[in-house]
């Protein structure tokens, strides 16, 4: 397995105006590609920003961040930016610009990367396609739902055909059927394209649904890590267990809800 | 009284004021909008924090913003002989507006983009977008509708200015209010100068509301 994201003994602290904020005490963690990686954690575990490190919108205070072998941290400005073309992202509250239509707003991306307006246009045309959204180029984000709104998003993100998505707590403002329909979509990217996908949630039935391994944040630092299999069946650490544990008493709840269905 | 050359007058104190309005107010947008951004720009959690940058910026906005315009005009009067040639006259006036009106634009934009969602310039940030991509693309085009809002007031702000830049031979209508309505007593001429820059606030506004509804695009 081709190693596309390694992460060593990354630490990130905050200053604040009087005292230090340990947000991350230095992580270790090789994702591969092809992978579906859940990064789960309580709030405040330091999994946003573990994902912000990954394309360093947050700089690591410690440590490197390599992309297929590329020390992050080396690059000048404009080989970030060129970088970042290649890691895609997704968000909580999904970002799109409110005074955009849904195609112009898949447009952005490859505004950025400097594609002609038509290809621009034709490529966009077929992620709409793709994420089900075609009718909805003309629409603007304002007249959207939330999930059609991160349906929109994915198709921003797929623009430039990343080889890195990261998703930070994609589906949390989303409810349980959206979320599903939004995971489906998501698997489907990475078994069709082979896009590496890094998930950042807090809970254990996204992992669950469509992760092939997971990473266990507590506060800041790595409690455990290895397949989805593994740490389900074999918790070692207690973050591990509280969240199973946790999960476990919504799972049922869940599953009725998705029987009623 | 009302005969064709006071008419002529009052149409040409029209025209003349809506000219210093207007060539101001795009001139202190040529200085403030920069402005504007770079006091965004700049700011702590800004995109490129830049302290020094910041405060100089800060304080000079802030030190504009407090002396009155009138005594503003006053003490621009060797600038404005020396860009305009001559310290009175509609053209002149356009000096001290200007250079009033700029910092007052730049507070106004800085506020307008601040109002951009910090999401939304992460997601382009994290697309690989340059400092200008985003100012332009993400600052400046998402808060369209408030910045169109904030150059009404700005006209309306300016418009005002202007006719007090006729107490010292500014021209234009409060010019003319002031020489006939004041000086002379034609309390009548100062009413109709009055209703003229009523009118032409209410219009300015008009068009200005009219515009950033039609161009915004988060209403359904």
């Amino acid at each position: 397995m081709e190693t596309i994201i390694q992460i060593q003994n990354v630490a990130k602290t905050f200053m604040t105006k009087d005292n230090q904020v340990e947000a991350l005490k230095g992580i270790s963690l090789d994702i591969n590609k092809g992978d579906i990686y859940g990064i789960i954690g309580m709030s405040g575990a330091g999994k946003s920003t573990l994902v912000r490190c990954l394309n360093f919108l947050e700089r690591p205070t410690k440590g490197t961040i390599l992309i297929e072998k590329q020390d992050l941290s080396q690059l000048t400005e404009k080989q970030l930016r060129k970088v970042r073309t290649n890691i895609a992202m997704i968000f909580q509250h999904f970002n799109l610009l409110m005074q955009r239509n849904v195609l112009d707003n898949v447009c952005f991306p490859m505004e950025i990367a400097g594609i002609s307006r038509h290809d621009a246009r034709k490529r966009a045309t077929e992620l709409l396609e793709i994420v089900g959204l075609e009718e909805k180029a003309k629409s603007y984000p304002s007249q959207l739902s939330g999930g059609q709104k991160q349906r929109v998003a994915i198709a921003r993100a797929l623009a430039n055909n990343p080889g890195i998505l990261l998703c930070d707590e994609a589906t949390s403002a989303l409810d349980p059927a959206t979320t599903k329909s939004i995971l489906k979509l998501l698997q489907d990217i990475n078994q069709q394209y082979g896009i590496t996908i890094v998930i950042i949630t807090h809970e254990m039935a996204v992992v669950r649904e469509i992760c092939s391994h997971v990473a266990i944040l507590d506060n800041g630092g790595l409690a455990e890590h290895g397949t989805v299999e593994e740490i389900f069946f074999n918790p070692k650490s207690t973050a591990a267990k509280e969240l199973i544990f946790m999960e476990e008493g919504k799972f049922t709840g869940e599953e009725i809800n998705s029987n009623v269905e | 009284m009302w005969n064709s050359a006071t008419i002529m007058m009052l149409a040409e104190g029209v025209f003349v004021t809506l000219y210093m309005t207007l060539v101001s107010t795009f001139a202190a947008y040529l200085l403030g909008l920069p402005m504007g951004v770079a006091l965004v720009v700049t700011a702590k959690d800004g995109l490129r924090p830049n302290k020094i940058i910041h405060k100089i910026l800060d304080t000079i906005v802030n030190i504009v913003r407090s002396i009155p315009f009138l005594i503003l005009l006053i003490l621009v009067i060797p600038l404005t002989r020396v860009i305009v040639g001559q310290s009175y006259g509609p053209t002149a006036t356009i000096v001290p507006l200007t250079l009033a009106a700029a910092p007052f634009i730049a507070r106004m934009v800085e506020s307008s983009l601040l109002e951009v969602d910090y999401g939304v310039i992460e997601a382009a940030q994290s697309m690989g977008a340059s400092l200008w991509t985003i100012i332009w693309k993400v600052m400046l085009a998402e808060s369209r509708t408030s910045l169109i809002v904030g150059a009404t007031i700005a006209l309306s702000t300016i418009l005002g200015y202007s006719a007090m830049a006729g107490a010292v031979g500014g021209g234009g209508l409060g010019d003319i209010a002031i020489r006939y309505g004041y000086y002379r007593y034609q309390t009548d001429i100062m009413i109709v100068t009055v209703i003229l820059l009523v009118l032409l606030v209410q219009i300015l506004q008009l068009i200005g509301t009219g515009l950033s509804k039609k161009l915004d695009r988060r209403g359904k």
